[in-house]
């Protein structure tokens, strides 16, 4: 249980300076997803989090104590790996107990801890097997049972379900939720997975490029997103953007409009062939090309007709769902 | 799928096969073979005629206390370099994982010395610790340690061990280093927010890690102190004094090619042969069991 600050944290390789000052005061108990695209520092960002990396400047604050020249091993945290990190000569249950038995944890609480923890991943009949013996899934939750039983302050999540397949990703993303809210430890989790993030988080850090561009709650992020970087990258489909010109619009660098913002109608603000539809099943994603060449991407929902290929449809949307952004991809009000 | 390459005839594989094939027949079936027959006869003095004496050549090996005493001595010996030679290969691995900056540049001469042949290492360290010449046997005369391997059986075998581990010392490295370097960076750090420090780490992750490199290298090596220190043994003290330096390969020598006694070489060495088979199977089937691959 503790709070976590950043204050004006940097980190330079070399001359090159990767992290461009984050701050952030995480309340306890909080779930913060720090997401972005990759090489965004988002891992660096983590990683200084955790003592793995040193800190360029700026302050990493547990629980109200400086930790910038802390070990890892003081600093009360768990980290599961985006490869697990898993000691392969060891069994699931010394994996577990690792941690435990270096910190002389005596050996019934050791026996307890790690019986709870494989009880809540339903990792019981595994404990005498190998990491090597184990599914990519399995693997991943012995990974998670290292960070529950040592029972730290602050939970570190890096990338934990990218080499999982989809299908158990979802399955995984719910668990860390559910234990996470069980736990209630405070937690960061870095991602580059929009979804993972939105579904995940109390609030969310989205990175581009070094510079946390937004701060927030998934919904509120997703609604009002600050940069046009966090409206391309929040949201699947990707945001549109559009020449202000050819809607007619002035005082912007370019438009945002959601795919699920626009409609397909017979007369509307612009017009475009279609060039191809994805049907889904529940929605359709149909694929515009304006009359620059440019495509867009309209989301509608399984009952409305799906243009044919070739088709030239007309495309409205609300005024108020227009995001307006200056050359700096800032976001301009409306 | 398999994919396989298929030759016409039979003509061209025998061709390209053939080198490797007849190299290994005439320099290692052939002589093997004759020592195996030679051990069981005893030649004349002239070498003109053989007599036929069947396992005799053993039972005198097997009564002889010098043969045994070599038994001993080359336990010792093969220990002591196998131990000096990975144990400081291990130790500069572990700095060398740690560089960052340079670590090519150590690298490349820490593997300087196994390019340097046993007797020609043998040379360089007799050089060193020569009783009259020596620079190191000066400088411990200084020091008011007076140095004479010739004379000291402790000193000769602890120059002949050190000697014999030097040139090793790379071979060894780049094995642990590459081992080292196999290990997954995130495990060390899981193990280092799980509270382990360096030597917990160490003792805890790393080591069982690398034991398959670590047995690869106790097996080689130890077959290396049977074998190929035969040129530094003879170049820094020809087995002596008193017979302190004398392995078993340099008693097959000694006594096969110096003494002339070519039956009970012969013999020796077909014990040499018997006892590395016998050792490699052992290691691989005991050590091997605490191996984590």
């Amino acid at each position: 249980m503790a709070t976590v600050t950043l204050k004006n944290l940097r980190k330079s390789f070399g001359k090159t300076e990767v992290i461009h000052g984050v701050d952030i005061d995480i309340q306890d108990g909080e779930f913060i997803v720090i997401v972005g695209p990759s090489g965004c520092g988002k891992s660096t960002l983590l990683r200084m989090v955790a003592g793995l990396e040193t800190v360029t400047s700026g302050e990493v604050g547990i629980d109200g104590r400086v930790v910038n020249d802390v070990e890892p091993m003081e600093r009360d945290i768990a980290m599961v790996f985006q490869n697990y990190a898993l000691y392969p000569h060891m069994s699931v249950f010394d994996n577990m107990a690792y941690g435990l038995k270096i910190g002389k944890t005596p050996k019934s609480e050791i026996e307890t801890r790690v019986a709870q923890a494989a009880k809540m991943l339903q990792l019981e009949p595994y404990l005498a097997r190998k990491p090597r013996e184990l599914s990519g899934g399995q693997r991943q939750r012995v990974a998670m049972g290292r960070a529950i039983v040592r029972k730290p302050a602050v939970f570190l999540f890096d990338e934990p379900l990218s080499n999982l397949d989809a299908k158990l990703r979802v399955q995984m993303r719910l668990e860390i939720k559910a234990l996470q809210r069980e736990l209630g430890v405070t937690s960061l989790y870095v991602t580059h997975d929009q979804v993972e993030a939105m579904t995940l988080a109390d609030r969310m850090i989205v990175m581009n490029g070094g510079v946390a561009d937004q701060i927030g709650a998934p919904l509120d992020v997703y609604a009002d997103p600050q940069t046009a970087f966090v409206a391309g990258f929040i949201g699947s489909p990707p945001t549109n953007f559009i020449e202000p010109a050819l809607i007619g619009q002035t005082g912007a660098a370019q438009i945002g409009i959601r795919p699920e913002h626009m409609q397909i109608t017979q007369s509307g603000q612009v017009e475009g062939s279609v060039a191809y539809a994805e049907a889904l099943g529940a929605e359709t994603l149909v694929h515009l090309r304006l009359a620059q060449g440019q495509m867009i991407t309209v989301r509608q929902d399984a009952s409305h007709p799906i243009p044919q290929e070739g088709d030239t449809v007309a495309l409205e949307w609300a005024a108020q769902s227009l995001m307006r952004f200056d050359q700096a991809g800032k976001r301009l009000a409306d | 799928m398999e994919k396989r390459v298929t030759f016409k005839g039979i003509w061209l594989p025998i061709l390209l096969v053939a080198p490797q094939i007849i190299i290994t027949a005439i320099f290692f079936f052939y002589p093997a073979g004759q020592a195996i027959w030679q051990s069981l006869y005893i030649p004349d003095p002239f070498g003109l005629s053989m007599q036929w004496v069947g396992l005799g050549n053993f039972e005198y090996l097997a009564g002889d206390p010098y043969y045994r005493t070599s038994f001993i001595t080359t336990a010792i010996f093969s220990i002591l370099v196998t131990v000096v030679s990975m144990g400081v290969a291990l130790y500069l691995a572990v700095l060398a994982d740690r560089l960052i900056k340079g670590s090519g540049a150590y690298r490349t001469l820490l593997i300087w010395p196994y390019a340097v042949a046993p007797a020609v290492a043998g040379v360089l360290w007799l050089f060193m610790f020569n009783t009259r010449v020596g620079v190191v046997a000066w400088y411990l005369g200084v020091l008011g340690y007076d140095w004479n391997h010739v004379l000291n059986e402790g000193e000769a075998m602890g120059l002949v061990v050190v000697a014999s581990a030097w040139g090793r010392i790379s071979y060894n490295f780049l094995f642990f280093l590459a081992g080292l370097q196999a290990i997954p960076k995130s495990v060390i750090e899981a193990a280092a927010i799980d509270g382990a420090r360096f030597w917990t780490r160490f003792r805890t992750i790393v080591w069982p890690l690398l034991s398959p490199t670590t047995f690869f290298l106790m097996v080689v090596n130890i077959i290396y102190a049977f074998f190929e220190t035969f040129g530094v043994i003879h170049t820094i003290t020809s087995g002596g004094p008193q017979q302190a330096t004398t392995i078993l390969v340099y008693k097959v020598f000694a006594d096969g090619f110096v003494g002339q006694d070519l039956g009970s070489s012969a013999a020796q060495s077909v014990v040499l042969l018997v006892l590395v088979s016998i050792l490699t199977v052992v290691q691989f089937k005991f050590v091997e069991r605490r191996v984590h691959y």
